[in-house]
């Protein structure tokens, strides 16, 4: 099976606080074939906005065909999916991209699952799939949301910029305040919390995966919008360049130059 | 029903083709659709080593349009011509070639390069507005336009496209100008010059400040400039510049394009361009016309 764009129909919506939603949408062929760590393409109703919305997935549900899609509301495209209720239409394109590594988190191992604001809905479909133990590390700015889905999957520590809850400063402060230890680390979120846990994991020689974000426009790997810097020539662009939706969203720590 | 044109000695199975830039070499659309059903497929355009392009963010969304200032990221002509070529070969599709350069002798090594490649037409890109040399100052400059046509069309065993940019005061002279070169065909329009702010980051959406601006938002543009370009020569024209659907395609075909380009249309519908093929043919049916070249440049 390859990727697919079709109409999917919203299972459900709700509002996990602040600008956060959590939806539901019921794409069967997307659901199936749909890994921890990809993501998928949503398209606005309104012509006018002419780009999909790159959106990762939270959580699978194959057996009923659903995806859980948690994002945060930006601007006017993620603003329209906020009102869609149940029974409502999306067009969705997927699965895109490659997902974490899951041999990286094999039985014996101990691993940090990592996740920075809009980047942590990506680690809960990671954390059901893992078979290593896990602690989860989740940075937010105030509010939090998501973070008691994690309970049932490891020990979670929260970092809260204001100090609301957990650790005051970000992920890396969370990590160093409890002690934490591990092998491994899987982390999504914004750019500078992924550069510092690049560094963290080269000074303590951890292996590291990272998912990136950069603004899309096809999500295929043909318009070359979302590229990074890459640490070798990449094979296909010929420079040091890597597409972010085709060849990540993850990559190995090593691969990639911020 | 007769669906295929002539570009200048080649023919197409039907006027419909991509846009460079918009579709790579065609291979992560050929997940979604079959190239085999496309009149031709216009690839990224190939310099004669990789470049780098630019910083990103390399785009962003604006009005029914899009800003991109991706600078022409290519690997260069040797993997081009390794890899891609027999990955379009496969298909039965024109290949048409987009050249990038940035200096008259980068175009010419390119173009010489592929002279025994079996490619059927190059598509010359004096026109981009991302990349500070070549691209755009050889666009915007009638003299320019006609010496480096002329230049290429001494190396080019292909038939020559010259790409031109809307980003001139009399789209008229330029086409003239690239007719006078000798070019075999041209096509328009590449993007306008555009830029978006970011009022709350307070700076520019695309890191290189400016980028080309395409989408259905300069349609009207692109429609006009392909009718006074037809009125000016005697050239077959490419048209192009927001093309969502069939019917934006026959309102290019019926400014005076003998074929069309879909382009940002794949990344809001990777199906777009065999979506077009097919509206033709609709089109063509409800109106009972028997050959699509009866329909090029009917409005006058």
């Amino acid at each position: 099976m390859a990727k697919v764009k079709e109409i999917a129909v919203v299972a459900s919506q709700t509002r996990l606080g602040d600008d956060v939603y959590s939806m539901w949408i019921k794409t069967e062929e997307i659901a199936a074939q749909a890994e921890p760590g990809q993501f998928v393409d949503l398209y606005t109703k309104d012509g006018a906005k002419l780009l999909p919305r790159p959106i990762s997935i939270c959580e699978t549900d194959k057996k009923k065909g659903l995806l859980r899609l948690v994002y945060r509301v930006v601007g006017e495209g993620t603003e329209e999916f906020s009102h869609y209720r149940e029974g409502d239409s999306v067009e969705v394109m997927g699965p895109l991209g490659n997902g974490f590594p899951l041999e990286a988190g094999g039985k014996g191992k101990k691993a940090f699952l990592i996740g920075g604001g809009i980047g942590i809905p990506p680690m809960l479909e990671l954390a059901k799939h893992l078979p290593c133990e896990k602690q989860v590390v989740l940075g937010y700015r105030d509010a939090l949301f998501l973070n008691e889905e994690f309970h049932p999957y490891g020990d979670t520590y929260i970092a809260t910029e204001d100090g609301s809850t957990g650790t005051k400063g970000n992920v890396l402060d969370a990590i160093r305040e409890n002690g934490l230890k591990g092998d491994v680390i899987f982390a999504c979120g914004p750019t500078p919390m992924l550069k510092a846990l690049k560094a963290y994991a080269f000074e303590n020689e951890m292996e590291c995966y990272l998912s990136l974000e950069e603004k899309m426009a096809c999500g295929i790997g043909a318009c070359l919008a979302c590229v990074c810097k890459s640490k070798s020539v990449d094979e296909h662009s010929m420079v040091h360049n890597k597409r972010i939706c085709k060849d990540g969203p993850v990559f190995k720590a090593e691969e990639v130059e911020f | 029903m007769n669906t295929k044109v002539n570009l200048a000695g080649v023919e197409l199975k039907n006027p419909v083709m991509t846009a460079s830039g918009t579709f790579g070499s065609g291979e992560e659309y050929s997940e979604m659709i079959d190239l085999n059903h496309l009149g031709a497929v216009v690839t990224k355009g190939v310099a004669n080593v990789p470049w780098p392009g630019n910083p990103t963010p390399r785009i962003a969304e604006t009005y029914g349009g899009m800003i991109n200032a991706i600078g022409l990221q290519n690997p260069g002509m040797e993997v081009f011509i390794k890899r891609d070529i027999p990955f379009l070969k496969k298909y039965d599709t024109k290949i048409i070639v987009n050249v990038c350069g940035k200096t008259t002798e980068d175009y010419i090594e390119v173009v010489e390069r592929l002279a025994d490649e079996p490619v059927d037409m190059l598509e010359i890109n004096i026109s981009c507005p991302n990349v500070k040399e070549g691209g755009i100052a050889f666009g915007q400059d009638p003299k320019a336009v006609e010496a480096i046509t002329r230049e290429v069309k001494r190396y080019a065993k292909q038939p020559v496209i010259m790409k031109l940019s809307p980003n001139v005061t009399d789209i008229g002279v330029m086409a003239k100008a690239a007719e006078a070169g000798g070019a075999d065909v041209l096509s328009l329009i590449n993007t306008l010059t555009g830029m978006k702010i970011d009022i709350n980051r307070r700076t520019f959406a695309v890191a290189n400040k400016t980028g080309g601006l395409s989408g259905p938002a300069i349609k009207p543009i692109a429609v006009r400039m392909v009718y006074q370009a037809a009125n000016a020569v005697k050239l077959p024209i490419i048209g192009m510049g927001g093309i969502m659907n069939a019917e934006d395609a026959m309102e290019f075909i019926l400014a005076g394009a003998t074929a069309v380009s879909v382009g940002t249309a794949n990344f809001r519908n990777p199906y777009a361009a065999e979506e077009v093929v097919k509206g033709i043919e609709d089109y063509m049916k409800k109106y009972h016309v028997e050959d699509i070249r009866e329909l090029i440049g009917a409005v006058r």
